[in-house]
């Protein structure tokens, strides 16, 4: 028999030899070639585990905490990787609805299936020690540690800012953060986020196909630590903020102190304000809903910063100074004061007065005529050329711009440049009697409380300031922004203040017809000045400016309180009280505290609120 | 008449070391695939690469008494041993342990053993022993019809439990016939009726009729050359579909245009072959033949797909055609399989270094898919030397076959290589994804008695032939 097929070996022989060709040419193309499977692997077996960091911790000049961290638990879930469980023993162990988690549940498929998506914010430590045992039980769950702001006094709202989640539109901006992240919004949380923030770290977990941890990546060797936020020390004396906010309760306004040497603030109110502890954590967005729907007291507004008033007469050491600089008056120039000046109004006091007696008795027409020099000086030839000379004196007091503080909410208040006096007048049409008005303070010009602290500052520098900052130092050893430690020069020398403060010291501590007198006090020499900020819309608004001690002055103050009239009668006693509670710790005159401590402001004609916001 | 042989001498040792180093590289593998930190010891008998040890030693004893038995055993009984074996696949449907839906193992307290895992040696033993004088006629029917019958006889019983991966092993068989002697006609038609399977399912019958008509047509013109044929067709067509249409539009009112279609197309077939026949155009008449042949084929293939097929079987047919990406569905297995192996790279992650592997990402892995574990701790150069392995064994085994005197011995050689080239392919292709996911072991590497044992008395009982093949002259 012979075998006739036997050449069928050959062709059995091919088509095994090709199977075994197409096996390895694909294995190779899906080894070799493409490196796609071994992503999907690591996808398959790695889970980054974002470690966050906690913020920097933030103190007051005095090493007091005022703004901690508390630990706070998300809920995370892995889309792709959940699997059977029982939901009802879940949603009874995190106090939620069945309907929630489903919502919860597919929100977060939409997002992503590979990438967790935060299921639950900030439960709290006994919920999650609770789920935290049965979490083996729920694939595709774990809980990601975060860590919430703690306040050490519900005080300084406006100062600290506050921390939220980050939004789209920034995620967008800054590919930095991602959806969860949180970012500091206003104040020092805004301002110092950087430091603040501290560097994520990542943590790689091997997880088996139920999502179960089976321990670390390559030995930890990949893992990247989470460094703190670096530690900020203001310059706050959070017993003085603590103590001016007491003092502001229950009244509309400001108090901005500074320390003049350093620029540093020490105190920094905005009244009415808020509990900072009550934008943290779950009940943030409700809380601050409720906060922005509060329009008859505005507590999120920052008046500090951002409200603008005319200065009234607290402007007047400024105009002195600039008239003594620009040599239109010596100290002892004297002008004569008929109950006013033209059609400014002046109360009755002695007349003539030198300047010293002008600032202490606060007279509109000593000051009208000195303005009145000072524009019409014929060393420049119109009064617009006197008047923008006059205008960069302000701006290098800080007047009509933004500072540069660390609030970006700081508003820049307004000193009108000459074009806009020839606009409204015509070009050389309008004289120095046409704007007059500025020369006590009001008319056009509106300036911040900060902006005024700011120039009491420079007062008591005898020339020059530091712009006004909240922050110290950064961690160890970081320095703060030169912007900081930079020194403005105002453009008058420094022989120039004496006579000015004289004048408010005479204010304070003077004879008759002293201004201020309610605010002097036993042993220290305050130098200050009242002020009334006409307000067409209801009661004028007090006004203070002061600092102390008159030698090494190391506290310049502003305080601002609306729709209550004279400076005198509100602003100067609570300057003082703060200014003997920074100076000597402790305050002497308890009478006059508790009659600031009882008084309520609040009801005071409110639709002037938008009188000082405009 | 016997002449004495030593045994040892004459048995194949290139053979017997490719085994041993399968299913030792195996083992080890099951042990990387099931490792499990709290049990490290290999011998663990409580776990996988523990009992596949037992099963390995109990597979050499079995392999030296397969070799210690008189070649002529299997000749002889090889009818019996079929029968038994037919009897057990027909008992376990009745007697079997439910396991997945599927009557495929008989249960004695902790033992189990799967029947068709033996069914294949039997059924090479009774095939071989068939066509042992007959092979000069496996041209004709009457030898073809009870060569194919003694193959679907136990494909049938596994399609049964069902066990649609063994039933396929079956009909890698047709492979011996055609080895001995069978048309390959047969095969290009099941080609064709393979590749017409797919293209039913990927397209829609309507465009595949015209194209196979338009198809039948080219060939006509290029056959005969006569355009009256040509004509002819046409209006046969035109005249049927038209009446039946008006039929349809007027009385019937209820077939739709595509069974309209399609009965004229049979209809006029019909006609048009006759009319051929007459004309004594036989190459046309063939063409024809297949035209038609095909239109029926693809109208029951598209019917029992979609109302005889379970859906999962569906899913797994459209899955690996690509009509559906399902990552996490049916297509789970296959995906985790080929991103394990592509995630190997060139060398490979290391012995049990495998994540995928380490962290049971591959269902099966022990058993089915097994070659994850090659192809991802050893990578593409662990994956070569194991399909290299097998390449080798498989043409060992051509050789072998090839130099039998004894063309029963041939024939069970070739059944050899059938079912190990079958196992092979499919199981190294699903796990790559060129084959859709059929569940059939890794001879030698997978997990599992009844397998491991199968192969082997499949493969001792040729290299017993063998090594006798100078005993007897037969």
């Amino acid at each position: 028999m012979k075998d006739i097929y036997v050449s069928r070996k050959y062709i059995i022989i091919s088509l095994i030899v090709l199977a075994s060709v197409a096996l390895i040419i694909r294995l190779f193309i899906i080894q070799v070639v493409k490196d796609t499977y071994r992503m999907s692997a690591d996808n398959n077996v790695l889970r980054y585990e974002t470690q966050y960091p906690a913020r920097g911790l933030i103190y007051d000049r005095n090493g007091k905490l005022i703004v901690s961290n508390q630990a706070a638990y998300d809920i995370m879930v892995v889309p792709g990787q959940t699997g059977k469980m029982d939901t009802t023993v879940f949603c009874n162990d995190l106090e939620i609805s069945k309907e929630i988690f489903r919502e919860r549940l597919k929100a977060a498929r939409n997002y992503s299936r590979r990438a967790p998506s935060v299921f639950l914010k900030q439960v709290s430590a006994e919920t999650y020690a609770r789920f935290q045992e049965k979490m083996f039980m729920y694939p595709g769950f774990y809980v990601q540690s975060r860590t919430l702001r703690k306040y050490s006094k519900p005080v300084a709202a406006h100062l600290l800012g506050y921390v939220s989640e980050v939004d789209e539109a920034l995620i967008k901006k800054d590919p930095y953060y991602k959806p969860g992240d949180y970012i500091g919004k206003l104040g020092i949380e805004e301002a110092y986020e950087k430091d603040l923030r501290g560097t994520r770290g990542v943590k790689i977990y091997l997880v088996d196909v139920y999502g179960r941890i089976k321990g670390s990546y390559d030995n930890e060797s990949r893992d990247t630590l989470d460094v703190q936020g670096s530690d900020i020390i203001s310059g706050i004396d959070l017993d003085l903020q603590e103590y001016g906010e007491l003092l502001m309760q229950n009244k509309r306004g400001s108090i901005v102190a500074i320390e003049p040497k350093t620029g540093e603030m020490l105190a920094f109110v905005s009244s009415p304000n808020y509990d900072p502890g009550l934008l943290v954590g779950r009940v943030r967005s409700e809380n601050f809903a409720r906060l922005q729907a509060d329009t008859m007291y505005k507590p999120l507004f920052n008046r500090a910063s951002m409200a603008k008033y005319p200065p009234g007469s607290t402007f007047k050491p400024v105009i002195g100074l600039i008239a003594l600089q620009e040599k239109v008056i010596v100290p002892s120039t004297m002008f004569g004061c008929n109950n006013g000046y033209l059609f400014v109004a002046c109360h009755s006091h002695s007349s003539p007065l030198d300047l010293e007696g002008a600032i202490m008795n606060s007279c509109n027409a000593y000051f009208c005529q000195t303005f009145r020099k000072i524009l019409e000086n014929p060393r420049y030839g119109t009064v617009g050329e006197a008047y923008e000379k006059w205008r960069s004196y302000l701006t290098d007091f800080g007047f009509g711009k933004k500072l540069g503080t660390e609030f970006s909410n700081e508003l820049p208040g307004l000193i009108p440049s000459s074009e806009y006096f020839d606009r409204y007048h015509g070009k050389n049409k309008w004289k120095a009697l046409t704007v007059i008005s500025m020369a006590i303070g009001q008319g056009e010009v509106e300036t911040t409380p900060l902006q005024m602290a700011n120039m009491t500052a420079a007062i008591a520098n005898r020339g020059y300031f530091y712009t006004p900052h909240i922050v110290k130092s950064i961690g160890t050893g970081h320095k703060i922004d030169p912007r900081f430690t930079v020194r403005h020069e105002t453009g008058i020398d420094s022989s120039n203040f004496e006579e000015i403060i004289l004048g408010m010291e005479a204010a304070v501590n003077g004879g008759a017809g002293a201004t201020a007198r309610i605010a002097a006090l036993n042993g220290i020499i305050v130098c200050g000045k009242t002020g009334t900020a006409q307000n067409p819309h209801g009661k004028d608004h007090s006004v203070f400016i002061a600092f102390a001690p008159k030698d090494n002055p190391t506290i310049a103050i502003a305080v601002y309180v609306e729709n209550v009239g004279f400076g005198a009668t509100y602003a100067a006693p609570l300057a003082t009280l703060m200014i003997e509670k920074h100076l000597k710790g402790v305050v002497t005159n308890k009478p006059m505290e508790q009659r600031m401590l009882d008084l309520n402001l609040l009801n005071q004609s409110p639709e002037t609120e938008n009188e000082a916001q405009r | 008449m016997k002449r004495s042989v030593n045994i040892w001498n004459g048995i194949d040792k290139t053979t017997i070391l490719l085994f041993l180093l399968m299913v030792t590289m195996g083992w080890f593998n099951i042990y990387a695939a099931v490792y499990n930190e709290e049990h490290k010891e290999i011998l663990d008998l409580t776990q996988r690469y523990g009992r596949q040890f037992i099963w390995i030693l109990a597979t050499i004893v079995l392999a030296v008494f397969v070799v210690i038995i008189d070649s002529r055993f299997y000749l002889f009984f090889s009818w019996f041993i079929y029968g038994f074996l037919i009897l057990l696949l027909v008992l376990v449907l009745v007697f079997g342990k439910e396991i997945n839906g599927a009557r495929s193992w008989f249960e004695f307290g902790p033992v189990s053993f799967q029947p068709s895992e033996f069914a294949k040696f039997g059924t090479a033993l009774a095939l071989a022993t068939f066509l042992n004088n007959r092979r000069q006629e496996l041209t004709r029917l009457k030898v073809i019809i009870p060569a194919v019958g003694i193959i679907l006889l136990p494909a049938l019983l596994t399609a049964l439990q069902p066990d649609m991966g063994s039933t396929i092993v079956f009909f890698a068989f047709l492979l011996v016939l055609f080895r001995e002697g069978m048309s390959p006609f047969i095969f290009v038609s099941g080609l064709l009726m393979v590749l017409l399977f797919f293209l039913t399912l990927l397209l829609d019958n309507l465009y595949l009729e015209i194209g196979l008509v338009t198809i039948a047509i080219l060939l006509t013109w290029f056959a005969t050359r006569r355009w009256k044929l040509f004509f002819a067709g046409l209006g046969i067509f035109i005249l049927i579909s038209g009446s039946l249409y008006l039929l349809d539009y007027y009385v019937i009112g209820s077939l739709g245009n595509e069974l309209v279609l399609l009965i004229s197309l049979i209809l006029s077939g019909i006609a048009f072959a006759f009319y051929i026949y007459s004309k004594k155009a036989i190459a046309v008449l063939i063409i024809y033949t297949f035209l038609l042949g095909s239109i029926l084929y693809i109208n029951f293939v598209d019917f029992a797909f979609n109302n005889l097929l379970r859906t999962h079987q569906k899913e797994r047919v459209e899955i690996m055609l690509g009509f559906k990406s399902d990552p996490h569905g049916m297509g789970y297995n296959v995906n985790q399989s080929i991103i394990s192996i592509g995630s190997g790279g060139f060398t490979g992650k290391g012995y049990l270094q495998g994540t995928q592997t380490k962290f049971k990402f591959v269902p099966a892995q022990s058993t089915d898919f097994i070659f994850c574990t090659v192809g991802e701790e050893w990578g593409f150069l662990g994956s070569f030397i194991v399909i290299g392995a097998y390449l080798f064994l498989l043409l060992r085994l051509i050789f072998l076959a090839e130099r039998q005197r004894s063309v029963f011995s041939r024939i069970y050689g070739y059944g050899v290589i059938s079912i190990l080239f079958i196992h092979f392919f499919i199981n190294i292709g699903m796990a790559v994804g060129l084959v859709p996911v059929i569940g059939i072991p890794l001879p030698f590497f997978s997990y599992g008695g009844s397998s491991l044992w199968g192969f082997t008395i499949l493969l001792f009982i040729f290299l017993r032939l063998d090594a006798g093949r100078t005993e007897y002259l037969v």
